[in-house]
């Protein structure tokens, strides 16, 4: 029988294999951040330093400063220092605050060549499964398995199942991979993919370019799955070639060769097969506190009558935490706050994307743009687009994780509205009292000028 | 890590689904050292008003619950982020055991690799468990027989993968177990990295 893209890879990683299914894997690539200091601490507790530190690359993002704040709490500037320390102690390649590189760690990765197609990629991170748009198989670990990785290289892993998920048809006008995986994740529920290994295949995925595989593979640990991946393709060999980390000349080109095989064999049986059908996609959003709770933007809030009676009590706690009325239209919801960026969607493309709305109308609240790394903020400023964003009073900001988990001291205020385009809606996400939205870059600029959830389509000036 | 062999202890239900590693820990106590100890942030926006009162109606603030150690959760457990210190809060604040019908891939690892005993188990065989006293229930969880029993008698098994069943039993390092495998993983890395090998040079 034949094998799915994800056999390919996860077989040829099993160093052995226990009587119980669990096997010890090789680890082509471990990335770290500034928020995996106790894992180094672990490391030292076990007496032991890091196996490979040529494989180990760091990037400082989570604790990152975006702006000037006078009141940052310096213990912030601590976990990104600490980082620096550890990895100069260890000899480990560190892309730290100041560097050219340096950027949100989902992103830079890929950007900078890093990730690389049929190479297993681990990160003390539960986006980690982005890198999965370039064919690599790449899910978040904890701490005691970053501590196990940095010691040996390699890490125990049950064997997960697969599933693969066709996208039939296509997206219509600004509908993004953000509406398509937020639709798949309201669709196959938050743990629809517990225990699994999405694949995503079909025409809209063989037409998406890589930022949006990237922005879709980012998204299925909130469908509860271990990774997302996505065959390489042309697209993705064209994107690898000549970034700095990627083989380089006829050592590309023979690395090609073999990727060229990373793809599930035609006989080869998934344990699960849905399908999706894009053209059924609008612009979505979400409601509640789980990003299952993803509606399209032309629905209403959900009534206590449209929910199973065994979820009332936890509907009505978080009608109550979001503050809505159940049945009012999405679009009338008022936002205080809008946050473009995040390792989901904070590439040039999404920033592309939000400035064509931008164009349209000036920022009616307090909106940040957060670039995804260092280098997107300087394509983005050759193209200038931050200077459409500051015309409409957008604020423009350096890289960093920021606003999505609330870490560096950039949050939402408590009780406050935000139209987000990161990938967690939870209860305190964005701030302890926060209410998140989560959207594409469109529609997150379209709530901006307009003050309200807004369904781009209809924006004046906009040709759909 | 901690070993687990048995644990006898009361039950606290927190039937919602999808209870994230946010709300379980939120991310702004992550800087702290593991050593400082998570137990009085664990669920601290549930437990705490914003002015730091305690929420009525949050299960861990009945008086009677505070002193729980076995966690019956809902579907979905612990989705979300990979902090380990949301596996950290749970047994600082003195839960050894966490029973759901299923839970966050990332967050189910952490907990075995801590010695917090993650249990899946269907909704069904909870009910039949919780049926004496309540929620005042009082579970024994025994990993080597790898049982579950009430105070009426009605015991339950569970799985577990013998690999991980086994280091839990004897609380030894993961790290130290896999170093014993060393030859094994260089030969191995020698040969993958021959095949491949733009892993090691661009």
């Amino acid at each position: 029988m034949g094998r799915t893209l994800f056999d390919k890879i996860w077989e040829s990683h099993v160093i052995t294999e226990r009587d119980d299914g669990t096997a010890l894997l090789f680890i082509d690539r471990h990335l770290v951040h500034d928020a995996t200091a106790q894992a180094f601490d672990q490391l030292k507790a076990e007496g032991k330093k890091v196996r490979r530190p040529d494989l180990t690359f760091g990037m400082a993002d989570h604790y990152i400063a975006t702006h000037h704040d006078p009141e940052r709490d310096p213990v912030h500037d601590d976990m990104v220092t600490t980082l620096a320390e550890n990895a100069r102690d260890q000899h480990i390649m560190s892309f730290g605050a100041g560097d050219e590189r340096q950027g949100i760690v989902h992103v830079a990765g890929p950007e900078l060549g890093l990730t690389l197609p049929g190479t297993l990629l681990v990160c003390g991170d539960s986006h980690t499964s982005t890198h999965g748009a370039l064919g690599a198989l790449a899910f978040g670990i904890g701490t005691s398995e970053v501590a196990h990785v940095l010691a040996t290289q390699t890490l125990w892993q049950k064997r997960p199942r697969s599933m693969h998920i066709r996208i039939d048809g296509e997206l219509g006008p600004y509908v993004t991979a953000k509406d398509l995986i937020l639709t798949i994740i309201s669709t196959i529920g938050a743990n629809g993919g517990a225990g699994h290994v999405i694949e995503y295949s079909g025409k809209v995925i063989d037409e998406l370019s890589i930022e949006s595989r990237l922005t879709l593979c980012n998204m299925s640990i909130e469908a509860g799955a271990r990774a997302g991946m996505i065959a390489p393709d042309e697209t993705t060999f064209a994107y690898l070639k000549g970034k700095p980390f990627a083989p380089q000349g006829e050592n590309f080109e023979r690395a090609v060769s073999v990727w060229r095989n990373l793809t599930s064999d035609a006989d080869a049986q998934h344990d699960a097969e849905i399908t999706i059908e894009a053209r059924a996609i609008a612009p979505t959003v979400t409601w509640g506190n789980s990003p299952e709770t993803a509606l399209p933007v032309t629905d209403h809030v959900p009534t206590l009558e449209e929910i199973e009676v065994n979820k009332r009590e936890q509907y009505s706690a978080t009608i109550e935490y979001m503050g809505l009325e159940p049945g009012e239209k999405l679009t009338s919801l008022v936002v205080d706050r809008v946050f473009i960026g995040s390792c989901t969607n904070s590439r040039l493309e999404d920033l592309r994307e939000a400035a064509k709305i931008a164009k349209l109308g000036k920022a009616k609240v307090p909106t940040v743009v957060v670039p995804g790394s260092q280098q997107v903020r300087r394509q983005a400023e050759q193209e200038g687009l931050h200077e459409i964003f500051l015309q409409a009073g957008f604020e423009w900001r350096e890289p960093g994780c920021s606003m999505c988990v609330a870490m560096n001291g950039d949050s939402v205020p408590d009780g406050a509205r935000c139209a987000s385009t990161s990938n967690r809606n939870f209860a305190g996400r964005q701030g302890p009292g926060s209410r998140t939205h989560l959207m594409s870059p469109a529609m997150a600029a379209a709530a901006a000028i307009t003050g309200h959830l807004t369904d781009v389509r209809e924006l004046e000036g906009i040709k759909c | 890590m901690l070993a687990f062999t048995e644990h006898r202890g009361q039950v606290l239900r927190l039937p919602w689904e999808n209870i994230d590693t946010d709300q379980i820990i939120p991310a702004r106590y992550l800087h702290r050292p593991r050593d400082a100890g998570y137990g009085e942030q664990l669920f601290h926006d549930l437990r705490f008003t914003p002015d730091g009162s305690l929420r009525v109606g949050f299960p861990l603030n009945d008086p009677t619950k505070a002193e729980s150690s076995i966690l019956v959760a809902g579907r979905n457990f612990g989705c979300g982020s990979s902090r380990e210190h949301a596996v950290w809060a749970l047994l600082d604040y003195g839960f050894r055991v966490v029973i759901a019908p299923d839970f966050g891939d990332i967050f189910f690892n952490n907990s075995l690799k801590n010695g917090l005993l993650a249990i899946r188990m269907d909704e069904q065989s909870i009910e039949s468990l919780m049926q004496v006293g309540g929620d005042s229930t009082i579970l024994t969880v025994d990993l080597s027989r790898q049982s579950i029993t009430n105070r009426d008698g009605v015991s339950l098994e569970f799985d577990i993968d013998s690999y991980r069943k086994e280091a839990l039993l004897k609380g030894e390092s993961e790290v130290q177990m896999t170093f014993r495998l060393l030859d094994e993983i260089k030969e191995f890395e020698g040969r993958h990295i021959t095949e491949n090998p733009w892993i090691e040079t661009p």
